[in-house]
């Protein structure tokens, strides 16, 4: 029987340490959406979406009022629309039916994002891929809720240059496209390596084609009550601390696969994975950089923060695997800029900047997350950023991206403002010397030995 | 059987206990067992119910609760009981 101790143990949680499950995500095949013709591609998109999503929203509220367990957001991942698009559009204006469309299903079904405005082109674009990309700055400026990714590189094919130039540009020309909202169309657009399959997070969120006609994955969170755990024990050894994280993630991520099982049952759709992710928003004591203070840095940027790090990450998974059934998606520590309070203070003072974010991103969940650059950044400057990010990606055997917001008319000093869960950011500086020679390099870098480790 | 979790955490005062059960009884919710503590004189009390005999969902029951809630100045959350197993059970 459940002791009274047991059960205010949990509601603690989720009264006063933040904890919720961050999403359902709702993976939907659109590869029997595919004709010659687009209005037509577009009209089989909208029944199938509104179809199978119309009781997404109102399941993850009955689910949550039951359990007492907030759900922060109900969300849609789609096919890549470059792979949909592939047969019926001949120029990028032809993919804004479609996007259209998605946002139309966004917003009857009333899910917070949709994601899947994407490409994968880790080793060559086709004409269809190229024309996506070509309309991702007029799609994000004229939609609400559509993501939009694209994956340039993986381990198996190396990095596709011409795509990461591409990117450079396209950022550029979306932050101008958003320039009045602060560059906001910047902070639903990332740019990947290895990205994973079954991703439930935004704004990179696609339903890969490896997946079934529709499935439901979920991201958990919840590091306020990491932090308040590791609380109780400052000044224990590491085994102590190792074993407090590794037993609230379990705790965490059983109430993911509780949601999980039970939101697949109710919509008639299988359940596909549970993503382990430490995943902050800026409210206060929901933040993973205070995990790190609370571990002993003064400040996250502090020397032995990618210890601490590679240490907590290390430990939510291994905590979090034995939770779930099945895991996948993003799976980590997620450190963006803009949606963790800690993560701001410290950008702010300055003892954070983007090395040091960069050398963090080599043993944590994903990238450079949202974090805003000065306006004046070059598409080449914010192209080698993003080839940087994806060779760690290629040689690390792991999932890397950037999701940088090149601010209009912003400058170091001042900070952009989204609002909700995207948050705030201080303008940080990027390192002033030119990469334009590499970056004009035609081809891909290939695919990394994966003998003769060092 | 459906088990549900009722907790009450509240400043003490008279009544709590009788508010709470009239209106479990009211709806055919029979009560399996009561656990009451007080923590720093504040009520604390769970209840694990067996809603299976009565018309309400987990989820009415819930927002019932918490307007009983509301009028004996304490908090009321009633949650179905499988949060706890999955957390504290393996």
């Amino acid at each position: 029987m459940i002791s009274i101790f047991e059960v205010n143990e949990t509601n603690k949680m989720i009264d006063q340490e933040n904890l919720d499950v961050r999403t359902i995500t709702m993976g939907i095949s659109l590869l029997d959406c595919i004709t010659d013709d687009v209005n037509r591609t577009a009209g089989k998109i909208h029944e199938k979406i509104c179809r199978l999503a119309e009781n997404l929203v109102k399941t993850g509220e009955e689910i949550s009022s039951e359990y007492g367990i907030p759900i922060v957001n109900k969300r849609i991942s789609v096919t890549p629309i470059a792979i949909v698009g592939g047969s019926c559009v001949r120029s990028p204006e032809d993919y804004l039916p479609i996007a259209k469309t998605l946002e139309d299903c966004a917003q009857k079904t009333g899910v917070n994002f949709l994601g899947g405005f994407s490409a994968l082109v880790s080793k060559g674009m086709t004409k269809a891929d190229e024309y996506l990309m070509r309309a991702i700055p007029q799609v994000l400026a004229q939609t609400e809720h559509i993501c939009s990714s694209v994956n340039v590189g993986s381990t198996k094919t190396g990095i596709n240059m011409d795509a990461v130039r591409m990117m450079g540009e396209v950022i550029k020309q979306t932050a101008e496209a958003t320039e009045e909202a602060d560059s906001i169309g910047c902070a639903k657009l990332v740019v990947f390596c290895n990205a994973p399959d079954d991703n439930p997070f935004m704004a990179g969120a696609f339903h890969g084609v490896t997946e079934a006609d529709a499935v439901i994955n979920v991201g958990v969170s919840g590091p306020g009550v990491v932090k308040y755990a590791l609380q109780s024990c400052r000044h224990s050894d590491f085994s102590v601390l190792c074993e407090t994280i590794k037993k609230t993630s379990f705790k965490i991520t059983r109430v993911g696969q509780l949601v999980a099982m039970e939101a697949a049952e109710r919509l008639g759709v299988p359940f596909g994975i549970v993503d382990l992710s430490l995943a902050p928003t800026p409210a206060i004591g929901d933040s993973v950089a205070d995990i790190l203070c609370e571990i002993g840095l003064e400040r996250p940027g502090a020397p032995g923060t990618t210890a601490a790090l590679a240490l907590l990450n290390d430990q939510v998974k291994k905590g979090g695997v034995m939770a779930s059934s099945y895991v996948g998606g993003l799976s980590g520590a997620f450190i963006p800029v803009s949606e963790d309070q800690g993560m701001i203070d410290a950008a702010r003072i300055g003892a954070i900047n983007l090395e040091k974010l960069e050398a963090m991103t080599c043993v944590c969940s994903v990238g450079l997350d949202m974090i805003a650059i000065p306006g004046d950044t070059s598409a080449e400057t914010i192209s080698g950023i993003i080839a940087d990010e994806a060779a760690l990606g290629m040689v690390n055997q792991k999932t890397t991206a950037v999701r940088v917001i090149p601010a209009v008319g912003k400058k170091c000093g001042d900070s952009v403002e989204f609002g909700g869960l995207l948050g705030r950011a201080p303008i940080m500086p990027v390192n002033p010397y030119s990469c334009e020679d590499f970056i004009n390099r035609k081809g891909r870098i290939p695919a990394p030995i994966h003998s003769f480790k060092n | 059987m459906q088990k549900t979790i009722i907790t009450v955490v509240g400043k003490d005062a008279v009544g709590i206990i009788a508010k709470v059960s009239t209106y479990l009884s009211d709806h055919q919710v029979n009560i399996l067992d009561i656990t009451q503590t007080i923590v720093d004189g504040f009520f604390n009390m769970m209840m694990i119910v067996d809603t299976s005999g009565s018309e309400l969902t987990t989820a009415e029951l819930s927002r019932g609760l918490d307007e009983v809630g509301v009028d004996a100045g304490v908090t009321i959350h009633a949650q179905h009981e499988d949060i706890f197993n999955m957390m504290h059970r393996i």
